[in-house]
């Protein structure tokens, strides 16, 4: 009887497991493997730039705010909201260890800000440049 | 260890008073000026971008309409999933200003404290004297002038003004 239960349960607690958590990303490392897979299930991707990050980052796109206009030019400084002036902490994960360790919180902020900058939502490319270029900071 | 035991209940006390110190200091009054209500979630979502504006500065109607444009917040997209939206909905209207209230003259509740008639008639010299100052940029950077309303004390004497 017993012995009949166990295997049930145990594929009830995986599948649990899975609905729980569908994305597991805890560093910025296993955040970019994310943004991999959804970007290769586009035909053509080339793997992500760093270089492409840093411009994307650094260019207004047509409408009133880069990403640097808050973060600053630099990543690994702490920035300050274009219109509140409240602190923002350093976006580079070398400055700020808490940065892309929590996938809810990475895309409510890519929501907010790609619709704030571009006024649209970003892409799996440009979310997956954006943070390999962010890992090459104080590196 | 008999040293410990024996001195245990002495310590409980000693810890329950410096609990009940911090907690009467929090909850201090003066001129009823320091906002005793908190949330978690608000004050990590809101306070995210701007202070964590006190829930009585604005009457319940005007909460539940801030609250349901979020996607559209002043020039901003400040989006969140729904759990947290009802959350901070139902901390901000259970709170908010108590004092009648109505709405403006064009039939709208205030979405900006600013906006409201209290916060005008409070402000009206502070405004003329910080009008040109750069360093201000807006009224609604409360932390500006008063310099614990990160804490929710917003009483007269620990307002600076800048120069």
């Amino acid at each position: 009887m017993l012995r009949s239960m166990v295997l049930p349960s145990l594929v009830l607690l995986v599948f649990t497991g899975f609905a729980v958590s569908p994305v597991f990303a805890e560093t910025p490392g296993e955040v970019l493997a994310v943004f991999k897979a959804e970007a290769s299930a586009k035909s053509g991707f080339q793997g992500f730039s760093a270089a492409r990050g840093e411009a994307f980052y650094m260019t207004k796109h047509g409408h009133e705010w880069s990403c640097s206009s808050c973060h600053t030019d630099n990543p690994s400084e702490p920035g300050k909201h274009a219109k509140s002036d409240k602190l923002i902490k350093p976006l580079a994960p070398s400055a700020n260890a808490e940065r892309f360790t929590d996938m809810k919180k990475i895309e409510k902020w890519f929501k907010r800000n790609c619709n704030d900058v571009l006024d649209r939502v970003c892409t799996a490319q440009e979310k997956g440049d954006m943070l390999a270029f962010l890992l090459t900071i104080g590196k | 260890m008999a040293v410990t035991v024996n001195n245990f209940p002495a310590l409980i006390v000693v810890v329950m008073l410096v609990f009940g110190m911090g907690m009467s200091v929090a909850q201090a009054d003066d001129e009823g000026s320091i906002i005793k209500v908190s949330n978690p979630k608000w004050l990590a979502e809101c306070g995210a971008c701007h202070l964590a504006f006190p829930s009585r500065f604005l009457p319940a109607e005007s909460w539940r309409e801030v609250m349901s444009g979020l996607d559209k917040h002043f020039g901003s997209d400040a989006s969140l999933d729904d759990e947290s939206v009802r959350e901070i909905t139902t901390f901000l209207v259970d709170n908010a200003r108590r004092k009648k209230t109505s709405p403006t003259a064009s039939g709208k509740w205030p979405l900006r404290i600013t906006e409201t008639r209290w916060f005008r008639s409070e402000h009206a010299e502070a405004a003329s004297r910080v009008k040109n100052n750069p360093r201000v940029k807006s009224m609604a950077n409360c932390a500006i002038c008063h310099t614990q309303a990160d804490i929710g004390d917003y009483s007269e004497r620990n307002i600076q003004i800048p120069k």
